[in-house]
């Protein structure tokens, strides 16, 4: 029942009053400290709505699409660091939470979402609005639990909530049916969590600690390799010490952005597919890689065989299956982010205090030398159009560096990763892992709840914003304004360059009709307004500033501004998939040339 | 590609074992064979799930696996250092010309004949999987009728438990 077993080293937890199983759910995520919800309920979760009603600490807030309280939710999560909750209702409902669920899963995102299923009797019927959720989520969720006893409901959720947030962060589903929630029982909420299975790792091994310190002193050319481990375990300024104290050149990817700050001068940008060429060149050059929270994904590494042929790797990661899954770890380290750096910062500087530091004055010369050769760029598109590039870079130094910044999936994600300078961790927020296009406007609305006092930039593309905009609605009845760039070429814009460069320039199904050709299908401000928010638009390089900055004036509705951009606008760098990242691209068949060893 | 014997310890709850086999399937690790019981302990399921793998895709076998809240602990149970049996019911063509050699093969492999009908037998044996294999191969000749396969099981020799420290709370 309560999830405690006998023996002598546990408590009983405390019998508290009697209620239904739907007040012990919000009784429960008010201890927990949840403080919002996004949700929409239905037949089987009904019973939880009308006690939630009621509840001072907790706020509902009522979406449009349960995809969109999803992603609300892991909005909510990474910009505040706190667990996401979100709740649907059975069937369809929690059918629809399966793609942020899935988002958050590949990303790491602690999110609790809660969902309402048919009565335990009618399970397995085929009934109403009934779907396996627990055996659909299985391979998406860290863990998920079904409840059909009232008495349960406590200590699941006390569960749920602690496997959500700790070690690698991610999603964790509670499913509860009908008839636990209008059942009653005695809330009780455990002083210890039963959890034999689970045990995360976050101290790290001293002995591979020093290890690791040993090869950083001895490295030539070593390389900072920091993912979104780093941003999830708050360990930014130990990075900062860590890098300061190595000296080494640091690449941040597309999850790790503002872990360090851009301006820092051993941050030599993204890494990967869409990376700078100086991240790019320095991996493949490198005789050390320190890897921190990240874990070789593909888009990082392209062919792996080719990948950093001459480093050896220090691989530190919270999950263990991660270390060596995709590259041999030289020195694996287990750990939380934070402790590792911490614990490597302190014997570096034990090192240091006793004048051992690593030298690194070749290294950085030749990295100097490609940052200064092939710096981030952009070709201008022809006279009178607006440059898509421009418009976000403009967008970021105008909102400037304490905004959060909330991208969709495709070009105008790559651009906004590199092209507004991200200098905090937790201000941008995209999906990377799964790549969800419509990620952006509810997950925009879910940071701001969770940041009110910041100014929160969705900047979106054409299509993306077709995909989720209803949240708006929910932004303006909840009062949340929040300010969205779409990004409009017309066209599935990433799709489409990839037909540009390897379809022949056939393209197929891409055309997205919303500017190109005077025809605007949505025409995006009226869509806006329709959904009370203010809309304006932009078609003249002229007015990027003006329009933006009247975007900035306006905070007590949200703004839909419809930049219509160059259409052939291209991601650049780029290192097609399955390629060595030797190959890279600077522009269309052309590849930067470096010393490389041979 | 070579077989491994990993016995897995998972709490005794409804829906494990689809955890388990779900997450092999997904990840694309080869089930050779899979038996699930329970243990001394209430709380606590076996599984002895036989794998086709090389060393390294092994090793992130068992982290995903331990990655599963509900696995408690995962033991690679090695062939010298652990007793490992299969049971195996096979019926077999036996008419009055071949039922004694079909007999004394029976005999010889210290099986049991477990039903007669006039013209086959239905034999027991218990063993490795070696000695199931070789024993299939004898009785071929004879016509095998059908054939029943448990996974294996296996325990670890000595006097240890591999349930020693896996229960105590944190």
């Amino acid at each position: 029942m309560s999830g405690h077993r006998n023996g002598p080293e546990t408590t009983p937890p405390v019998f508290g009053e009697e209620m239904t199983g739907a007040s012990s759910v919000v009784r429960s995520l008010e201890a927990l400290g949840v403080e919002v919800v996004f949700g929409i309920p239905g037949g089987a979760i009904l019973p939880l709505y009308d006690p939630l009603m009621d509840s001072r600490s907790v706020r509902h807030i009522l979406v449009r699409h349960e995809q969109g309280a999803g992603h609300a939710a892991e909005g909510y999560a990474s910009a505040t660091g706190r667990v996401g909750v979100c709740m649907a209702t059975s069937g369809p409902g929690a059918t629809n939470l399966v793609t942020p669920i899935a988002d958050a899963y590949m990303d790491s995102v602690p999110l609790l979402a809660i969902t309402g299923q048919v009565p335990g009797a009618a399970i397995g019927t085929d009934a109403f609005q009934e779907a396996d959720i627990s055996g659909i989520t299985m391979p998406i969720t860290k863990h998920n639990y079904l409840v059909t006893d009232p008495a349960d409901i406590a200590h699941t959720l006390a569960e749920a909530f602690h496997i959500a947030r700790s070690g690698r962060p991610g999603p964790v589903l509670v499913d509860i049916t009908k008839d636990a929630l209008q059942s009653t029982t005695r809330f009780a909420m455990p002083d210890r969590l039963d959890l034999p299975g689970y045990r995360p790792v976050t101290r790290p091994h001293g002995k591979q600690v020093r290890e690791a310190a040993r090869l950083i002193l001895e490295s030539q050319r070593p390389v900072l390799y920091v993912g979104g481990g780093v941003i999830r375990a708050r360990a930014s300024e130990q990075l900062r010490r860590l890098t300061e104290l190595t000296g080494a050149p640091v690449v941040t990817t597309l999850m790790a952005r503002g872990a360090l700050p851009d301006s820092h001068p051993n941050n030599l940008g993204m890494p990967g597919m869409h990376g700078t060429v100086a991240a790019v060149a320095a991996l493949q050059r490198a005789d050390l890689l320190v890897s921190l929270g990240a874990r070789f994904d593909d888009r990082v590494t392209g062919k792996l065989s080719t990948f950093a042929p001459h480093a050896s790797v220090v691989h530190a990661d919270i999950d263990p299956a991660e270390i060596s899954k995709n590259r041999t770890a030289d020195v694996p380290i287990v750990g939380d982010a934070r402790e590792v750096i911490d614990e490597l910062v302190a014997v570096l500087e034990t090192e240091a205090a006793q004048g051992r530091r690593p030298d690194l004055g070749g290294w950085w010369a030749w990295i100097d030398g490609v940052r200064a050769t092939y710096p981030l760029g952009y070709t201008e598109p022809p006279d009178g159009e607006v440059s898509p590039q421009r418009v976000i870079q403009r967008i970021g130094q105008l909102a400037g560096p304490h905004a959060l910044y909330v991208a969709g999936v495709g070009q105008h994600q790559m651009w906004a990763s590199q092209f507004i300078r991200y200098e905090h961790p937790n201000t941008w927020i995209n999906s990377g892992g799964l790549g969800t296009m419509g990620f952006a406007v509810p997950a925009a609305m879910g940071a701001k709840v969770g940041r009110p006092d910041r100014t929160v930039w969705a900047i979106d593309g054409d299509g993306c914003f077709q995909m989720t905009n209803q949240e708006l609605a929910t932004c303006v009845v909840n009062d949340i304004p929040i300010k969205v760039a779409v990004i409009n070429n017309s066209s599935l814009g990433m799709v489409r360059q990839w037909q540009t460069l390897f379809y022949a320039e056939r393209y197929s199904n891409t055309d997205l009709h919303t500017s190109a050709g005077g025809r605007r299908i949505p025409d995006f401000v009226k869509l806006a307004e329709a959904y009370g928010c203010v809309g304006l638009r932009c078609e003249r390089p002229e007015d990027v500033d003006a329009t933006i900055e009247k975007a900035m004036s306006i905070n007590d509705v949200p703004v839909v501004v419809d930049f219509v951009v160059h259409r052939d606008a291209m991601v650049w760098p780029m290192v097609p998939a399955g390629v060595s990242n030797d190959d890279i691209q600077v522009a269309r068949g052309m590849s930067p040339t470096w010393d490389r060893e041979d | 590609m070579s077989k491994h014997t990993l016995s897995v310890l998972v709490e005794n709850r409804p829906g494990v074992l689809t955890r388990v086999a779900a997450l092999f399937a997904r990840r694309g690790f080869n089930i050779h064979s899979l038996a699930v019981g329970p243990t001394e302990h209430p709380e606590v399921s076996r599984i002895t799930v036989v794998v086709d793998v090389d060393e390294l895709p092994l090793e992130q076998v068992t982290k995903q696996l331990n990655k599963l809240v509900n696995v408690l602990k995962i033991v690679e149970l090695e062939p010298s250092a652990s007793v490992q049996r299969e049971l195996l019911l096979v019926k077999v063509k036996a008419d009055l010309q071949t039922r004694s050699h079909v007999l004394e093969t029976v005999q010889l492999f210290r099986a049991k004949v477990v039903d007669v009908a006039p013209d086959a037998v239905t034999i027991e044996i218990t063993g490795t999987s070696d000695k199931l294999e070789a024993f299939l191969r004898v009785l071929e000749p004879f016509g095998i009728r059908e054939l029943v396969q448990s996974g294996l099981v296996a325990v670890g020799r000595g006097s240890r438990s591999i349930a020693d420290r896996a229960l105590r709370s944190a």
